[in-house]
């Protein structure tokens, strides 16, 4: 039986030459929420969720995935990376690239076939991007880009979704589709972790926050923690532009 | 010129095993390099190759034995040793990777070129042709040579092709790979080794000064031609081959053609030529796709002014004067020809000496533009 | 005259720092590969020079040779610009090119003269003190020895007129066009004296050394220095240490002079990137364990700051919680307990860990920092 909790993190402390990156954290996910993770550049969003998938050497603590170590739940994961990350003038085509979402589920050597392509097609349909399945990659727009990146990882079909930065430099439609597609998501009991940058939309996308400053400052519920004194103890004295925003959530703010 | 050279081919032994180890090193290298290429590993061959040099001198020191599968584990192993050099030099210091590759590079190099004095002193003979390693030779390639080759290619694209949707994802998107359980350190080790294996097997006929040429050049022409990975790495195998044979032929045409020389000119024109004319991505391609551009943009263009002015005028008998479209056009030249393609496809008419107005078609047309522009 | 051995060494030590000089700012710069592609076109500029004036003493050649590395470098960037292949490829693609053409050059129509392929890469430093530099009938100097003191003095003078030219613009490109300082003048600049430095070394020395007295210097200078000046001064020293000492062990072992050379400055970057007072491996692994024990303190007091006073406290201040949650091999875990109750931080009640006032302000200091 799976708990209820999707992700549980324990002391988690990640140094890069001794230099810590993220200090003990502590961190318990429910299951099918929507969870954002903040914090200003540096306080290592990247990195937690890079340490909670097993990608950076933690220093101390471990990441259980409903219950065991990452390693043994890997099929219940679907990770969206950032999409700078990856040179898009690589020799593929939009189909090629989603269907690299099915490689794990299909293990050593066995190549993708038929059902890798109708899963493929069926995630591209979600992010309303059939029509370029055959498009080399680089002929992309940047929120084309995201979008294939979102279906790999729905073909992965996961119970819980990591997403690194995928509203970063998209257009106001790939904004919509992602949001759309998040809620989807929700609905249909997944549980997605997204590092975000933008505080303004936490509120209206989001139903559980992380802030994070190398320190966990706070993580629950949007509405408990997404307050003016938790965003400046995690952003510093550089929040005040929080106060005069034009308030897509005034309440919550109004600490 | 003497053409008889092809029929040589297949008549000659020393020409046909040339030609034939020419060949498979250009496969090899070609298919192989495409990776090195894309994963922004060009230079690392480069590297690689001079690095070979100490490999092959020591593994005949130690061994004193010429067997070509000998001096190229010994290549092969040196040139490994180098990476694992270069990186740690990155990773533990703050020197860059350009540093650090050149650094290797001319080190071992070095150190190579001392063993080989070290060689040349030995009271046998058996040293004679170590040296070819530094230009290449391929008139010493024997049959063993290139059976030699030819089995370790063999292998090294056998592996290739069984490992292809791993090092597709490892080429592409290694972290992805590393959050699916890939062992992506693990494979980043196999898929180097291959591209080693790619090196030293040139060795002997290309050299390892120019051996980097065969690992970059293949892979970047074909680059050119498609956007599918496959056809890129098949591409490349067949352009490295061709290249090889190409290179074999003409040097045995001609007094001092040496044959490493010869193929890296010849794979370097498949190369000019593909970024010249390849459809899509071409210079040329994309120079003669703006033309067309701007010329159609002009048509509509003067299209749309001669309807403005026959708007002002509602009726289409009236004839406007050449320079008045031009002024329209601010006078950026292409107004005549323009009128004239519009003419010869019945959209407009002359009915003066200077003097054009739109057909009733022409008339349709720029409704529908304009519809399509601002509707 | 000189003995011809002190004169060989007197040679190699003059190209060594003609070489470190321009290498500084080629590593600095991040474009090292650059001197190796440099070193290995300028060969078809010396060719092209004896095909015109068939005299290999003609300073045509030089000029000749130099402007082939300033057009290997601008058909790099020329290939760049297409944006059709990487960076890396771009050089990959020229230097082999333009090297190929001068082998067939050499090979098909220079056959009998002295420029011998194989010399290309590894010079003939042995043989430099006889061919001599002779004027009005008196013997001055080994010609090499000169055109090495010529190239010397020239590159000095570049790196001293244009020093803060070159700094700005290889530490910040933006601000150095911003000022008026034409980045790329100052680029083909660095690219020409590279050139003339490489074909200047060539005919002693071979393409190789080159490229290894241009980096390996400067690298291992790199780890020693922060100072731009600093690291000047010293990729001189370690090139003409490695020139002097590669000379001698060539000597010892009657092996090729260059090679040895080349070996030497590997030889000299491999004790820096040893034993380098802060950068080297030795000094890192050092720090590095000192500090891990250091910050695994911070970890442990940290983490039970974090929990005083919470209901969980009482669970997540055991020791046995550090192996199963830290994930700290007992062993480990049982050593940082006792570093940490020495330095007086914490102390154990039974199986249970407690701050002591001084590890708490320990622990809320490391969390600030």
């Amino acid at each position: 039986m799976y708990s209820d909790r999707s992700i549980e993190v324990t002391d988690l402390t990640v140094a890069y030459r001794d230099k810590p990156v993220l200090w003990d954290i502590d961190l318990n996910v429910p299951s099918g929420l929507l969870m954002a993770i903040v914090g200003p550049n540096g306080a290592g969003k990247t990195t937690l969720i890079k340490a909670m998938l097993g990608l950076v050497r933690a220093a101390a603590g471990q990441t259980l995935i409903y219950g065991k170590p990452y390693a043994e739940q890997r099929r219940l994961v679907g990770y969206v990376p950032q999409r700078g990350s990856v040179d898009w003038d690589f020799p593929s085509s939009v189909l090629d690239v989603v269907m690299m979402g099915r490689y794990g589920a299909l293990g050593w050597i066995r190549r993708p076939g038929r059902r890798e392509r109708e899963l493929a097609f069926a995630a591209l349909d979600k992010v309303k991007m059939r029509d370029f399945a055959d498009r080399q990659i680089s002929q992309l727009s940047g929120g084309q880009q995201q979008r294939v990146f979102l279906a790999r990882a729905l073909v992965q079909d996961a119970q819980i979704y990591f997403m690194d930065e995928p509203f970063q430099g998209v257009d106001a439609t790939t904004e919509r589709a992602i949001v759309t597609l998040l809620q989807e998501l929700r609905a249909a009991g997944k549980t997605v972790i997204v590092v975000h940058h933008d505080l303004q939309t936490v509120p209206e996308y989001f139903d559980w926050v992380t802030l994070l400053n190398v320190r966990k400052i706070a993580s629950g519920p949007v509405n408990d923690v997404f307050t003016e004194e938790n965003l400046r103890l995690a952003y510093g004295g550089r929040v005040s532009f929080l106060s005069r925003a034009n308030g897509s959530a005034p309440e919550t703010l109004a600490s | 010129m003497d053409w008889h050279i092809l029929q040589e081919l297949f008549t000659d032994y020393t020409l046909r095993t040339v030609a034939l180890g020419a060949a498979t090193l250009g496969i090899i290298s070609g298919t192989l390099g495409c990776y090195a290429v894309l994963r922004r590993q060009a230079l690392l061959g480069d590297a690689m190759s001079h690095a070979a040099l100490p490999g092959i001198a020591l593994a005949f020191l130690l061994t004193g034995s010429k067997t070509p599968l000998i001096l190229l584990l010994g290549a092969a192993l040196a040139g490994w040793t180098a990476t694992l050099v270069m990186m740690s030099i990155v990773r533990m210091t703050r020197i860059k990777e350009d540093t650090a590759l050149g650094f290797v590079l001319a080190v071992f190099f070095g150190f190579g070129m001392v063993l080989l004095t070290f060689i040349q002193k030995l009271p046998n003979a058996a040293q004679a042709g170590l040296d070819s390693f530094l230009f290449g030779q391929a008139a010493t390639l024997v049959e063993r040579d290139v059976i030699t080759m030819a089995g370790l290619g063999a292998v090294a694209l056998a592996l290739m092709l069984l490992f292809w949707k791993e090092f597709k994802l490892l080429s592409f998107d290694p972290e992805f790979g590393a959050s699916q359980g890939f062992p992506i350190r693990l494979l980043d080790i196999l898929l180097t080794s291959l591209v080693v294996i790619a090196i030293v097997v040139g060795l002997q006929t290309v050299g390892v000064v120019l051996m980097s040429a065969m690992i970059v050049a293949p892979a970047a022409a074909a680059r050119q031609w498609t956007n599918r990975l496959g056809l890129m790495v098949a591409l490349a195998g067949a352009f490295g081959g061709l290249a090889g044979i190409a290179g074999a032929l003409i040097s045995a045409m001609g007094r001092g053609l040496s044959t490493g020389p010869v193929i890296v000119l010849f794979i370097s024109a498949i190369v000019l030529f593909s970024m010249l004319f390849a459809p899509n991505r071409g210079i040329v391609w994309n120079w003669l796709r703006r033309q067309r551009n701007r010329r159609r943009l002009k048509l509509e263009a003067v299209l749309g002014d001669l309807y403005a002015l026959s708007q002002q005028h509602e009726s289409l008998k009236h004839g406007h004067s050449i320079e008045v479209l031009r002024v329209m056009d601010a006078r950026r030249g292409g107004v005549q020809r323009s009128l004239e393609t519009l003419e010869t496809r019945g959209w407009a008419q002359r009915v003066g000496v200077d003097a054009w107005t739109l057909t009733p078609e022409g008339k349709h047309r720029a409704e529908q533009a304009a519809v399509g522009r601002y509707g | 005259m000189l003995a011809p051995q002190l004169e060989i060494q007197l040679i190699a030590s003059v190209i060594a720092a003609a070489c470190a000089l321009p290498g500084v700012f080629l590593v600095l710069r991040r474009m090292a590969m650059m001197s190796d592609a440099i070193s290995h076109t300028v060969l078809l500029g010396i060719v092209i020079g004896f095909f015109l004036t068939r005299d290999l003493g003609s300073p045509l050649l030089f000029i000749g040779a130099a402007l082939t590395g300033v057009l290997t470098v601008s058909l790099v960037e020329l290939i760049n610009r297409t944006r059709l292949v990487k960076e890396d490829a771009a050089i990959g693609l020229v230097f082999p090119v333009l090297f190929s053409i001068a082998v067939i050059l050499i090979s098909r129509y220079a056959g009998n003269v002295h420029l011998d392929v194989d010399a290309v890469l590894v010079g003939e430093l042995a043989f430099a003190p006889f061919d001599r530099f002779v004027v009005f009938g008196y013997d001055i100097a080994p010609r090499a020895l000169v055109i090495g003191v010529i190239i010397l003095l020239l590159n000095l003078m570049f790196i001293t007129l244009f020093y803060k030219e070159l700094k700005l613009a290889t530490f910040d490109v933006g601000l150095a066009a911003s000022l008026g300082f034409a980045p790329a003048a100052i680029h083909y600049g660095l690219m020409f004296v590279v050139s003339v430095t490489a074909v200047g070394a060539f005919d002693a020395v071979g393409s190789i050394l080159v490229v290894a007295l241009m980096i390996a210097p400067p690298a291992a200078a790199y780890l020693l220095t922060n100072r731009l000046s600093h690291m000047i001064a010293l990729s001189v020293g370690i090139g003409v240490i490695s020139a002097v000492g590669g000379y001698w062990i060539a000597h010892w072992i009657d092996a090729s002079i260059a090679g040895s050379m080349a070996t030497m400055t590997g030889i000299c970057f491999g004790v820096v990137f040893l034993f380098a007072p802060e950068r080297g491996l030795v000094a890192l692994a050092r720090r590095h364990n000192r500090q891990r024990w250091d910050f695994a303190q911070q970890m442990l007091a940290t983490h039970l700051l974090h929990h005083e006073g919470t209901p969980v406290a009482d669970a997540e201040s055991r020791i046995e919680h550090l192996t199963r949650h830290m994930r700290w091999a007992p062993a480990f875990a049982a050593q940082v307990v006792r570093r940490a109750i020495s330095r007086g931080l914490i102390y154990q009640q039974g199986d249970m860990l407690a701050l002591t006032e001084y590890g708490r302000r320990f622990a809320s200091e490391a969390i600030l920092r």
